[in-house]
């Protein structure tokens, strides 16, 4: 597989994967306009997913197509992030989440806009604007949520406890993106941090909530396809109907 | 702020067309603050391409005619046909009306 096509489906999976656990709150979120709230936001990645996907299946050469890549791979191929891949929990864990991740993939896509790869590029071009409004969503409500009732504060408090370790993972290099980021491809991990780390300590601070201290424990493995047990069962639900019914349309 | 679970306040949705003048009311939605009644409302009236600009206002704070004074306030004007520019004769030679 070629080297674009990996890195294409890398951040394929983090989209697809997270778009999944968003859609799972369909008809469960807390208020209904709630609900439409974070199934726009999982449209907006199944758009993404779709597009990464559809590069990673060129670039590999294999004849693949997006549907080939989203449906028939066992979960040891997936290459998503460990904490996108994670249970929903409660509200205040998808919005933590939320703001930890789409900080993250928003700064990842501003970098990819000047990528080198054209097809990388135009995927980013359009995905920007959209987690702009992703991390817009998820700011606003940690500041509810951590600034809000004591309820509230206590359980955001502890989705970040819970969450806090799998940022690590966002930042990592292997000889892939040394290679990618040699050949100016894909976005430099040292640089989003640069960002990341400013930005969501000032939200934090802001909503009252507290970095946890770093401990041994480091969540990692997703770029290899080493994922939580929790991934096995999501996918099975996400690839149930196409692997039932292959290619079937609506 | 007490623990205990309320309900969102209700909020009037108004959006201006890319064409529009002006802000049309579209329908109303819940959100816990003004901000995210914004918010709110982008995801459910302008998801496809509704809407330029956004108002929200608490529907709390609208003071409207009640049901009961229908009479005394529209029924009077039922008769009053000459407040109609229905009466005019356009000179011939006048553009642009």
């Amino acid at each position: 597989m070629s080297d674009v096509a990996e890195y294409a489906l890398r951040l394929g999976d983090d989209a697809l994967v997270l778009s999944h656990r968003l859609a799972q709150w369909s008809a469960s979120a807390p208020e209904i306009e709630e609900d439409i709230a974070l199934t726009n936001i999982a449209l907006d990645l199944l758009g993404q997913a779709r597009r990464l996907l559809t590069i990673a299946g060129v670039r590999e050469g294999q004849g693949r197509d997006e549907d080939d890549l989203a449906y028939l791979r066992p979960e040891r191929e997936f290459r998503n992030l460990r904490i996108v891949e994670l249970d929903n929990g409660d509200f205040a864990d998808t919005i933590v989440r939320q703001l930890l991740f789409s900080t993250y993939q928003l700064s990842l896509y501003a970098e990819l806009t000047a990528s080198t790869d054209p097809d990388l590029a135009a995927v980013a071009g359009k995905a920007v604007k959209e987690v702009a409004y992703h991390r817009d969503h998820a700011v606003k409500w940690t500041l509810r949520l951590g600034d809000g009732t004591q309820k509230s504060h206590e359980r955001s408090q502890a989705a970040l406890e819970r969450l806090w370790p799998y940022r690590h993972e966002l930042f990592e290099t292997d000889e892939l993106t040394a290679r990618l980021i040699d050949a100016g491809v894909a976005a430099d991990p040292a640089v989003l941090r640069s960002t990341w780390d400013p930005f969501v300590a000032a939200v934090l601070d802001q909503a009252t909530l507290t970095a946890p201290e770093d401990g041994a424990r480091k969540p990692t493995g997703g770029r290899r396809g080493q994922h939580g047990e929790i991934l096995g069962p999501m996918l099975a639900e996400m690839q149930w109907l196409h692997r039932s019914a292959p290619g079937v349309r609506w | 702020m007490s623990d205990e679970r309320r309900e969102w306040p209700l909020w009037e949705v108004f959006v201006r067309s890319k064409r529009g003048l002006s802000h049309q009311h579209v329908g109303s939605l819940h959100a816990p603050d003004a901000e995210m009644a914004v918010r709110n409302a982008r995801d459910v009236y302008t998801r496809r391409q509704e809407g330029v600009s956004i108002w929200v206002v608490a529907t709390a704070d609208i003071t409207a005619s009640s049901p009961d004074e229908k009479d005394a306030f529209f029924d009077p004007a039922a008769d009053k046909a000459y407040r109609h520019p229905t009466f005019y004769h356009v000179p011939e030679g006048v553009r642009h009306l």
